[in-house]
């Protein structure tokens, strides 16, 4: 996996937050089985992947081991085990995509940003993932940046999307540099 | 429940509809006009929000009143995001606009409502018989359809449930309360209706072996998984109009004696997930059911959100997930019914099927069974993508044919394309070609061509579609998600799809066919589920009706549509390129495009990824680019070196 960036840098959670934050939601769950898949969710949808110490702790809650713990997860689709980057990139490549060229889609971002799907740039501003028919089939080849479903997708569109972000942040990082009393 | 309380539940119940009754009523009679806006997620894909957004905006600004009320989704993709506008006091009946972009929105407010002109350019129909504008409902898109399950799509707002109330929802719910279970089940049983799930299975003798189950508890689970990647229609129901699909699961649930009903949701629908909570929440407040609901009826709703796992579509593995384990299919019997979620007896339907419940009970079996074919009464539904003119989601009959349903409901094929084949059911389901454009729609005429009902997918393609790269796609999910289990599923896909990746990349060898088939008949026999067992279908049904496009691929590396791009090449035709143009040089993403010594163009063989950009951006009037296959037909251009 492609993320070399340090953790304070990427603004992750430290361990002990990150603990005391998951602990927190166990709570929420009585220690049975059939809640093992919702609170792996609920995890995910607060910290947007499964780090190995909240693994940990699920086990323990549930009184199962951490592989087995692992070995639900990884059977699902919807479970990440690394951050995703900042801006996370679906493209779509259900059947309709697919006919329409989805893949050349997936080809063009994996190439602008240097990484495959399933990874994150080693900044942690984009990550690429596939998916399988986000339900608008009539836009397709479809991808969804952020939350925002990009129709008729093309490759030059690939490349004014990424453009445009990386236009924004150099933008922020232009004045954040031109604040007064932060030290060089 | 007490039969004693059914008196006074019906008089409870009266009292609920009269109050939804009035508010309809009211908010009919407020002068103001009314502007539905689809917001399903195809909607907010297309752009409602922004759209709804610059209403409310000009609404303001013009100093002006209406009730924006957002619905769902009434099934016609190509036309989001869609808006009826219901005007009375301007003399048009309700009109139905498409493709309304925030900057028609903002005409509209400007023109309809402060000046009473529709625009009728962008009125798509009527949606109320009148002499003025032709009705929505005389166009074939909408004639022929048959709306039982997706009739208040679109039309209601899927976060109120005194919409649906309103509209007569909920009342078959307390007419069934009144009956014995034994008369549902014979009511079910006798209108025919068949699991919508994918294999057709008779839903009252179903509910009759649940009910006989001995069980301390029983369940009923609605199956909301919806794995096959091009189809959509369950989330479309459950985001349009939720209650529909609870009111069939409660009537299930009474039916056989269950207490806990479960919707079973992919995760991936958040707004699925969100509006059959709130659902439920409003439903229990209104005491409809919940528990401890005194007079009503004792049933527990959730929902449990699935991870994301096609296999978990199948019954015995979604079990195995509620459970909390790897979604892995079990053997059958014992089935569901009998042994399900933690052992008790577990009904588990497709929402479509439990959908239609409702109007079963309301109108009766032979109302029912008058809809549709002989052996497949009522309606199917089926989300039509791919090359059509008007895709999205259609319900007609059953026994409607494949040429009806795509040439004259969805429009035909764009851009003068011939027809080539279309696939039906996913993953699971099958290519047919254009022999097969007569054949009924039904469960029995569909796995008599090859093809399967499945998941209601179905892809139309055109000549540009390679049923060799089709095939491989459909193998290359099935394998990515097989669950492991089974040899041959697990390995025989992988084997599968190794053969098709060679064969799409030029590298298929004499003898490769036989080894598909001989595979793919190993894999049907070797298999515990309905995945592996259906898994061969794309490519046993491609290789009998599209033998030749194989044969192409591999004895002359040929790909006769042009898809598979190694295959292919892209050159530009020097006697149509125009000298000093650029037009393709900045549409390159790879920077493969090059300037002759005569100022025309040249494609770097080497570095082109064959996106097809080039193709797109030449002008018209010089139409310059070509594709052809095998590559090397493609005239060798240098690249002029650099002084
Ligand atoms: C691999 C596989 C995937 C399935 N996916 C679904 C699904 O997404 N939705 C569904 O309702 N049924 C699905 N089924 C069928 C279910 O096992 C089950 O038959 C169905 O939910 C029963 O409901 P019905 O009687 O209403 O059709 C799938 C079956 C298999 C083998
Ligand atoms: S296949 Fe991509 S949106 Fe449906």
């Amino acid at each position: 996996m492609n993320y070399s960036a340090s953790e304070e840098e990427a603004g992750l959670p430290d361990k002990i937050a990150l603990e005391r934050d998951v602990a927190a939601r166990l709570k929420g769950f009585d220690n049975h089985r059939r809640n093992l898949i919702p609170i792996l969710q609920d995890i995910q949808d607060h910290f947007l992947y499964l780090a190995p110490e909240a693994i940990l702790m699920v086990a323990e809650h549930i009184g199962i081991g951490a592989s087995e713990v692992y070995g639900v997860a990884t059977f699902y689709n919807q479970f990440r085990f690394h951050p995703p980057g900042r801006h996370p990139i679906k493209v779509c490549l259900g059947t309709a995509c697919h006919v329409r060229g989805g893949d050349i889609i997936l080809e063009n971002f994996e190439r602008k940003l240097g990484i495959s799907d399933g990874e994150t740039t080693t900044d942690r501003e984009f990550s690429i993932e596939r998916v399988a028919c986000v339900g608008c089939c009539a836009l397709a080849p479809v991808a969804v940046v952020d939350e925002n479903i990009q129709g008729h997708m093309a490759p030059s569109k690939v490349e004014g999307i990424v453009l445009g972000y990386k236009i924004e942040r150099d933008r922020i990082d232009r004045e954040r540099e031109n604040e007064p009393g932060e030290p060089a | 429940m007490n039969p004693a309380n059914r008196p006074e539940m019906t008089q409870r119940f009266e009292a609920i509809y009269n109050e939804a009754v009035a508010r309809k009523k009211a908010l009919n009679e407020s002068s103001q006009p009314m502007i539905y806006i689809g917001m399903a997620t195809c909607g907010l894909a297309a752009g409602a929000l922004e759209t709804r957004q610059s209403f409310e905006q000009t609404l303001l600004e013009e100093d002006l009143a209406a009730i924006i009320r957002p619905v769902g989704c009434i099934g016609h993709c190509y036309a989001e995001p869609v808006v009826i506008i219901d005007h009375p006091s301007s003399g048009f009946p309700p009109l139905f606009y498409q493709q309304v972009t925030p900057g028609k929105a903002k005409m509209l407010v400007k023109s309809f409502l402060a000046g009473g002109d529709p625009l009728f350019e962008h009125v798509l129909g009527a949606m109320k018989a009148n002499d003025m504008v032709p009705q929505v409902t005389d166009f074939p898109r909408f004639s022929q359809e048959e709306r039982i399950v997706m009739g208040k799509c679109g039309l209601i707002d899927p976060e109120d449930i005194y919409d649906y109330i309103a509209e007569g929802g909920y009342l078959s719910l307390i007419k069934a309360l009144t009956l014995s279970q034994d008369e549902i089940i014979k009511e079910i049983k006798n209108s025919g209706l068949r699991g919508r799930g994918g294999a057709g299975f008779l839903t009252g003798r179903k509910w009759g072996l649940a009910k006989d189950a001995q069980g301390l508890k029983k369940f009923v689970i609605c199956n909301a998984d919806e794995g096959d990647p091009g189809a959509y229609m369950d989330r479309t129901i459950l985001e349009s109009n939720p209650h529909q699909v609870l009111e069939g699961m409660a009537i299930c649930a009474y039916a056989v004696g269950a207490t806990e009903a479960i919707a079973y949701v992919r995760s991936e629908y958040p707004i699925a997930v969100k509006r059959v909570v709130t659902a439920i929440s409003q439903a229990e407040e209104l005491g409809l059911f919940g528990e401890g609901a005194q007079g009503f009826f004792d049933i527990k709703f959730s929902v449990f959100k699935g991870s994301g796992a096609f296999v978990c579509g199948e019954e015995t593995a979604l079990i195995q997930s509620l459970e909390g384990n790897r979604g892995m299919p079990r053997h059958r019997p014992p089935y569901p019914v009998q042994k399900g979620l933690n052992g008790h007896p577990t009904v588990i339907n497709n929402v479509k099927t439990l959908a239609s419940v409702p109007a079963i009970i309301n109108k009766g079996a032979q109302w029912y069974r008058d809809i549709g074919a002989r052996q497949s009464p009522g309606t199917a539904i089926f989300s039509v993508v791919g090359s059509v003119v008007h895709p999205g989601l259609v319900e007609i009959p059953m026994g409607v044919t494949l040429e009806t349903l795509i040439f004259d409901i969805c429009g035909g094929i764009p851009n003068k394309k011939g027809f080539k084949a279309v696939q039906i059911g996913g993953p699971s389901g099958g290519c047919l070609p254009a022999d097969f454009l007569a054949t009924p729609i039904d469960f029995d005429s569909l796995s008599g061509a090859g093809a399967m009902m499945g998941s209601g997918g179905m892809v139309v393609m055109d000549e540009d579609t390679c049923m060799v790269n089709v095939a491989r796609y459909f193998v290359d999910f099935t394998q990515k998600e097989s669950c492991g289990k089974c040899t041959f599923c697990r390995i025989g896909t992988r084997h599968l799809l190794d053969i098709l990746d060679r064969i799409t990349k030029g590298e298929g060898r004499e003898g490769d066919l036989e080894q598909l088939e001989s595979l793919a008949l190993a894999i049907k026999a070797g298999s515990l589920c309905g995945l592996g067992k259906t898994a061969p279908n794309p490519i046993l049904t491609s290789l009998r009706y599209f033998r030749d496009e194989y044969e192409a691929h591999i004895m002359e590396k040929r790909c006769p549509a042009g898809m598979c791009r190694k295959l292919t090449a892209y050159y530009i035709d020097l006697d149509r390129c125009a000298r000093g143009c650029d037009a393709c040089v900045g549409s390159c993403p790879v920077e493969a495009i090059f300037t002759t010594k005569n100022r025309k163009k040249g494609i770097d063989q080497s570095l082109c990824v064959k996106c097809g950009e080039c193709m797109a951006a030449c002008p018209q009037q010089y139409d310059a680019v070509r594709k052809v296959s095998p590559p090397d037909k493609a005239p060798v251009i240098e690249r002029p070196v650099e002084e």
